[in-house]
């Protein structure tokens, strides 16, 4: 019988299969952080082991670090013990390091690929979940825990516990201003926030074939929103155009050589999935979630929904939870729901297509007023890319911020964050509780609708600024 | 991961049930960056009474913690388990642990023995009356001994030879380093490295 995409890549990786055992399999990229690395490094110190594979080690900084004044010192003690807890780290075992201030230093899943670290076929692992992004080029990515951290320093592999797979096969084409991100939005509110659990999602179908490499990293992202595992799109010319002559990616014979194996690694066509999916892609529209869990989502063009609709229990106290902590009136169409703030950025959204996307919307324009709006590149490879396009002109002409790369407001692990009550639309992953900020409130939504949003002041697509022009007068 | 055989060593009673992981390790502690010194904050709520048990000069030095039932509930915190051990704890004695905790436990090398909860109320009532009195925790025959009480204790066999053999999940994968060596062997050239920086 044929095998999956996730099989595959599986089955190349496996150390030692026993009875009765957990498979073991090699980790061919592990991606370090300073959130999740300090007690794994320590308990290596502890137990006097070394970093088995260093050179297939690499650290960034990302989630604590500032994005204003990066030259100063860290005020945060928190924030400054985790940074510099890992620069020691990383000198004491010989792990590469990007720190801040350093030119590949950024968000780590923005950081693999844009090396050409990340290649299809591989196995990638990081002690974050969203290293599901990296399945984007058909490698088996996902995020571990920090004892599985030390684990994979120590040895290079993992046990792990296998996983069933599930197809979300999206055919046809999305319509025009419906990006990557309403498509895995519509996913997540589809199959729910636990639909994917113990599952690797394979995005397959023309929609997904004719997304660019960003926007796949953009679908791949967020499968950990539906509790799966991992999610993973078979590598293709896309793929192979993208990494081509990237720092990291193979040359010469050994490209000739990946490339032939990479063309295998695609579902045999009689593979079966545990479960399947489809989802037509016409269908689509630029969808925003309402609720403090990435599946209460719904279609920009609807209402706030009314938890008495809800058939499930569970789903009606949590919904009723979450338009209270929201601040919202069911039945208030959701176009006019106001906005306080916008980010644009994060491993979800912070790549330069999506800034170009936003920018391309700002464009002479502004922001309105008594909004504020950060853009955080996902990396300074990509920050320098938007400097040389002139995209930050653009976003500071509109009013917005121009900052520096990092997690930022993703998460608010750095100061930037939400105040209580304030909200915001938001290009990143989550919307849970307190995510932004104590008591911010977190709309998901794409940088195309972030940038419109900016511009009304409430929640909008890019098709509702046609009647509104408002262009500025030089 | 240190080995565990047989471990004797004074007592701590304590007699309180549904001890959470907030309890033994307040979320303050979770910002350190190392696996040691969380001794400071085991139960710091509590400390800061001066009677409380861990407080009095005759319970220092003690090494098995003898709790009341569902012991560890909470967060599934592993930081937890190190803040025992940093203490100085070798075992912990309840007739119900939280799941979690116990693999938390279990993993690290901190031996938790379910007893039936009379046998816990005896080893109190002689630990409360004796602060010198010895429990001895025999994992070699699964028995727990002190002055008047013996009593066998159930633990998954994989999970004992684990222990008695001192063996944490690294060091279970690095008896087959033969097989993770061959494999390194066999990879293809064209797979990236992050080193040397180019
Ligand atoms: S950008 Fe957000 S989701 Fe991505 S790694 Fe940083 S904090 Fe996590």
């Amino acid at each position: 019988m044929g095998r999956t995409l996730a099989e595959k890549v599986w089955d190349d990786h496996v150390v030692r299969r026993a009875e009765g055992e957990p498979d073991l399999l090699f980790i061919d990229l592990h991606l370090l952080h300073e959130v999740t690395s300090p007690q794994a490094f320590d308990g290596l110190r502890l137990a006097g082991r070394p970093v088995r594979r260093t050179d297939l080690t690499i650290a960034t900084e990302d989630h604590n670090t500032p994005t204003l004044d990066i030259d100063k010192p860290i005020a945060d003690p928190v924030s400054r013990v985790q940074l510099e807890t890992l620069r020691r780290n990383a000198a004491e075992f010989g792990v590469r390091i990007h720190s801040l201030g350093d030119v590949e230093q950024g968000v780590v899943h923005v950081v693999g690929p844009q090396l050409g670290l990340t290649q299809p076929g591989m196995t990638v692992v990081c002690g974050d979940s969203h290293t599901s992004t990296h399945g984007a080029f058909g490698a088996l990515a996902f995020g571990i825990g920090t004892s599985q951290v030390e684990h994979v320093l120590a040895t290079q592999t993992l046990p792990l516990a296998p996983f069933r797979t599930m197809a979300i096969t999206v055919e046809g084409e999305l319509p025009e201003g419906v990006t990557a991100k309403d498509l895995i939005l519509a996913v997540i509110a589809k199959i729910g926030t636990g639909g994917g659990q113990g599952y690797v999602l394979e995005y397959r179908g023309s929609a997904i074939r004719s997304l660019s490499m960003e926007a796949r990293m953009t679908v791949c992202n967020m499968s950990i929103e539906a509790g799966a595992r991992a999610g993973m799109i078979a590598p293709d010319e896309t793929t192979f155009e993208y990494l081509k002559g990237r720092p990291h990616a193979p040359q010469g014979e050994d490209w000739d050589a990946a490339v032939e194996y990479w063309r295998t690694l695609g579902t045999d066509e009689d593979a079966v999935f545990d479960h399947e999916i489809l989802i037509d892609a016409s269908e689509l529209t630029p969808f925003v979630t309402w609720g403090t869990n990435p599946g209460q989502g719904a279609p920009l063009g609807s209402a706030v929904p009314n938890p008495e609709d809800f058939a499930d229990p569970q789903e009606r106290l949590a919904a009723e939870n979450a338009l209270a902590y929201m601040g919202l009136e069911a039945g208030t169409p959701l176009r006019e729901v106001a906005v306080d703030a916008v980010f644009v950025g994060s491993c979800t959204n912070g790549r330069i297509e999506d800034l170009r996307a936003a920018a391309a919307i700002l464009e002479g324009r502004r922001i309105a007023d008594g909004v504020r709006m950060l853009v955080v590149p996902g990396s300074v490879r990509v920050a320098l890319q938007a400097v040389e396009e002139g995209l930050d002109k653009v976003f500071t002409a509109a009013g917005a911020e121009w900052r520096h790369a990092g997690c930022s407001m993703c998460l608010g692990m750095n100061p930037d964050q939400l105040a209580p009550g304030e909200r915001c639309a938001s290009t990143s992953n989550r919307n849970f509780e307190g995510r932004q900020g104590k008591g911010g409130r977190t709309h998901l939504v794409s940088p195309q609708v972030a940038a419109a949003t900016a511009v009304l002041g409430r929640l909008a697509a890019p098709a509702d600024l046609v009647s509104t022009n408002v262009a500025v007068e030089a | 991961m240190e080995k565990f055989t047989t471990h004797t060593g004074r007592a701590v009673p304590l007699r309180r049930s549904n001890v959470d992981t907030d309890q033994i390790i307040p979320a303050h502690w979770l910002k350190k960056v190392t696996r040691s010194g969380f001794e400071g904050g085991l139960f710091e709520a509590w400390r800061k009474d001066e009677s409380f048990i861990l407080n009095r000069p005759e319970r220092q030095g003690a090494t098995v913690l003898v709790a009341g039932p569902e012991f560890g509930t909470g967060s599934s915190r592993e930081h937890a388990v190190w803040a025992l051990q940093n203490y100085g704890f070798h075992a912990v004695i309840s007739s119900r642990f939280a799941d979690i905790f116990r693999g938390n436990s279990l993993k690290n090398g901190l031996l938790t023995v379910v007893l039936p909860q009379e046998t816990v109320e005896r080893l109190w009532v002689l630990t409360e009356s004796d602060p010198s009195a010895e429990i001895t925790v025999d994992l070699e025959n699964r028995e727990v001994r002190a002055e008047g009480v013996t009593a066998s204790f159930e633990l998954d066999d994989n999970v004992r030879w684990r222990l008695l053999n001192g063996l944490d999940d690294i060091s279970i994968t690095l008896q087959n380093e033969a097989d993770i060596a061959a494999y390194e062997a066999t990879r293809p050239a064209f797979k990236p490295r992050t080193l040397p920086v180019s």
